[in-house]
């Protein structure tokens, strides 16, 4: 700490630089340009501190520092230009606020003196950014640059973590400045972690103790919160049985006999209905997403509902509850299982079987273990690779049809298993975010989820995949559609499959061209074989699967409708 | 303004840093929610900026939300709102009027009894008319000024309101977390500023 604390006189990139260095930062995804210029220069002198991943696109930067921060804790840094730099990062920015992943994200900007004259590569940063941040800063001067980054780290990575913008402009980037640095660790305006009131742990744990049927939400909340040691003892002792949001998946390992799998629009069947027959709800983590309550009109009812969360705009937001506990979970939920009675429901759990059963058979059979033959089927891969990687790897996804078939099948036995675009749904995340992710966990397998129609948003990343050896096994389920949106075409649209159909190239060859071994696999005998040879590949391999051109993904609970209305699909139902 | 609507104060202490409007603008059209006014200065502690807010709801889960998201954002120390009976409130407004339309109404004195008018500047073209007070008296005057003598300008503030609780929340809170402040820091971790 002396060494950084020391004043010099030094540039303001390399007072940036070297503030990033005292705040750990040793990864950074970025893409140089003229505004940022400085910065790269410094960057240049730090080489042996800071790994810089130069990727294809800064969206691919951003996406990059997000699976990165999902998976290793640590804060996610991208590093980009003015205007169309910083333009091109906005959609990582809006899915880690999303998601609230921490990520600290540094554009470039214009001379302080060309501010605001439509300079060349200008843009309006700070006020296109400010609403999808937790926090947006332009530095204008080289002194505000090490007290800015302080803030910046803090401010991310404290209370509800998410993204937060620094602009700096060119010359705070070029005069000196005086440097010395200083942790933040207290602001007047932020107060990230709320006291806890004992008053409404007892009025949880005594609600909880009475209750007949429990049912635990689990959400990301209890990941960012690093408390799933503590959830896991809370659910334990109070013998509840809980389901996952998309986001909250590998919190408690997929095997847990009180795991009922994941909740919402293509949860399980169990864990939806139970939602709607609990007689008390516990929300760990989690926000209410439309995507998980469906209606609000007709969601829980019947049930008191208990919230735990440290974020207090999400409290009564979209559920209203019978008690709020504000608070980390980390120390929340220990206050409570103190007060808890051991328990078992072992009839309540049976109810959850029945219909576990029923998904079983209508749907879940035929998905994982066909038996007639024909096309190829999208949660068949999903269960093939998850087994050949004994549930030990890190699944990441884009978004459409085999996303939901990713989280509904992939299985986890460790936290942050599971890097997906939950909030935003952004097609394009999964191949940078897998790179990013495969940094955060260098010792764990990384497999990358992708549609045909995904990958093509971000296929230029397959360069930094090549320039960097970055060992990701990305799996391609192609379909030749957009598949999601053409599943929502043939319900609720009578199959007027508009813009869906996509006209494809040969990915091996793309692959190929980029030093990527791949292999595309079109017949069902193929598949282990094939499974098996990227796993035990040395490096990036791309395993395209031809999957039945219209799968859908069942069950399915329609937009807007209550999260009780599941079609089954194949004309099963409830 | 719809019937079953009802005007509401939303009170927001802020750190003095740029762009703290944008953020709290930005909630409100989120929202969906029409600002009727504002009034933005510095409170009475140092580099505190105080903004108060009106604006018609029929929902009051909908203003603690927006109170909640507004309180939520780094630059902002406390938000919170308020309906009229909680406030003394007030608003100015500026009359412009012709100076040969004064003279020919003749009853002057009636109009500065009667709306407790001051009067700021009188020349040969115009005489200009100040008078405090809720929006109802403002616009009160202005009606029966256009009427009368026609207004050429008229200009009126945004709200300003204090509450008449004997909770002073900003500064309770400021006494809690300084307290929390010497809790947190290390003396041994700090370094002046240069």
């Amino acid at each position: 700490m002396d060494k950084i604390n020391q004043t010099e006189t030094i540039a303001g990139s390399e007072v940036l630089i070297r503030s990033l260095i005292a705040e750990g930062v040793d990864t950074i995804f970025g893409y140089p340009g003229g505004a940022i210029m400085p910065v790269f220069d410094a960057l240049y002198d730090h080489k042996h501190e800071i790994r810089h991943i130069l990727v294809r696109h800064e969206q691919g930067a951003l996406h990059a520092a997000q699976g990165y921060a999902r998976v290793s804790k640590k804060v996610g840094v991208a590093l980009v230009t003015s205007g169309p730099g910083a333009t091109n990062a906005i959609t990582g920015i809006t899915d880690a606020m999303m998601d609230s992943t921490p990520l600290v994200v540094i554009s470039g900007q214009v001379n302080s003196t060309l501010l605001g004259s439509d300079a060349f590569q200008e843009a309006d940063v700070i006020g296109v950014t400010q609403p999808i941040t937790k926090w947006a800063y332009q530095i204008r001067r080289a002194e505000d640059i090490a007290w800015a980054v302080s803030r910046a780290f803090y401010i991310a990575s404290s209370g509800r973590p998410g993204p937060v913008v620094l602009d700096i402009a060119k010359d705070a980037q070029v005069l000196k400045s005086d440097y010395s640095y200083q942790k933040t660790t207290f602001l007047r305006s932020y107060h990230p972690l709320p006291q806890v009131e004992e008053e409404r742990i007892k009025m949880a744990a005594d609600i909880i103790n009475s209750a007949q049927k429990p049912f635990a939400l689990v959400g990301q909340g209890v990941v960012l919160g690093n408390a799933e040691q503590e959830l896991r003892a809370f659910l334990e002792k109070g013998g509840i049985p809980f389901g996952s949001t998309i986001l909250g998946l590998s919190a408690i390992p997929s095997d847990h006999p009180l795991n009922q799998g994941m909740l919402g629009m293509h949860g399980n069947v169990a864990a939806n209905m139970k939602t709607n027959e609990c007689d008390v709800l516990i929300a760990i983590g989690m926000r209410f997403d439309d995507r998980v309550t469906g209606d609000l009109k007709s969601y829980a009812k019947q049930a008191k509902v208990i919230h735990f969360d440290i974020d207090q705009a999400e409290m009564d937001k979209n559920v209203k509850t019978t008690v709020k506990v504000l608070g980390d979970a980390k120390q929340t939920l220990p206050m409570v299982t103190g007060l808890l009675e051991q328990k078992s429901y072992p009839e309540w759990l049976e109810e959850f079987k029945s219909y576990a059963q029923k998904e079983f058979d209508c749907i879940i059979k035929n998905e994982l273990y066909p038996e007639n033959g024909g096309a190829i089927k999208m949660g068949e891969v999903v269960n093939k690779v998850t087994e050949a990687t004994q549930n030990k790897a890190v699944c990441v996804t884009d978004v459409g049809q085999h996303q939901m078939m990713a989280t509904r099948y992939f299985k986890y036995n460790q936290s942050r298993s599971m890097v997906t675009s939950g909030g935003l749904g952004t097609m394009g995340f999964g191949l940078p975010a897998g790179i990013g992710a495969k940094y955060g966990a260098p010792d764990r397998t990384v497999c990358i989820f992708v549609g045909d129609g995904g990958l093509q948003m971000t296929i230029q990343e397959f360069g930094t995949i090549m320039e960097y050896g970055i060992d990701v096994k990305i799996i391609l389920l192609n379909n030749n559609f957009l598949g999601m949106v053409r599943q929502w075409q043939e319900l609720f649209f009578d199959e007027r499959y508009s813009e869906t159909h996509l006209k494809n190239p040969d990915f091996i060859k793309i692959a190929d061209a980029y030093n990527i071994k791949g292999r595309k696999v079109t017949e069902r005998t193929e598949l282990d074989g094939a499974i098996e040879e990227m796993l035990t590949h040395k490096g990036p391999y791309l395993l395209e699967v031809v999957v039945e051109t219209k799968g859908m993904v069942y069950p399915m609970v329609p937009a807007g409708g209550s999260i009780t209305n599941i079609l089954l699909g194949n004309g099963h139902s409830l | 303004m719809d019937g079953n609507k009802i005007l509401y104060t939303i009170t927001i202490f802020s750190e003095n840093t740029v762009g703290v409007l944008n953020q709290i603008t930005t909630i409100f059209t989120r929202r969906q929610l029409n600002i009727e006014t504002l009034s933005v200065s510095p409170s009475a502690i140092r580099g505190i900026h105080k903004f108060t807010i009106t604006t018609y709801s029929d929902d009051e889960e909908v203003m603690k939300k927006l109170v909640r998201l507004i309180d939520k954002r780094v630059d902002i120390l406390k938000a919170y709102f308020n309906t009229d009976e909680d406030l003394v409130h007030q608003e100015l407004a500026l009359y412009k009027l012709a100076t040969d339309k004064v003279m020919e109404h003749g009853s002057i004195e009636y109009l500065v009894r009667k709306y407790n008018i001051r009067i700021l500047e009188v020349s040969k073209d115009c005489v200009v008319f100040l008078k405090a007070g809720h929006y109802e008296e403002t616009q009160g005057l202005f009606e029966e000024l256009a009427e009368t003598i026609g207004v050429l300008q008229f200009v009126r503030s945004g709200r300003i309101a204090i509450t008449k609780s004997k909770v002073e929340r900003l500064s309770d809170m400021l006494a809690k977390w300084e307290q929390q402040r010497i809790g947190f820091v290390n003396p041994e971790n700090v370094i002046e500023n240069q």
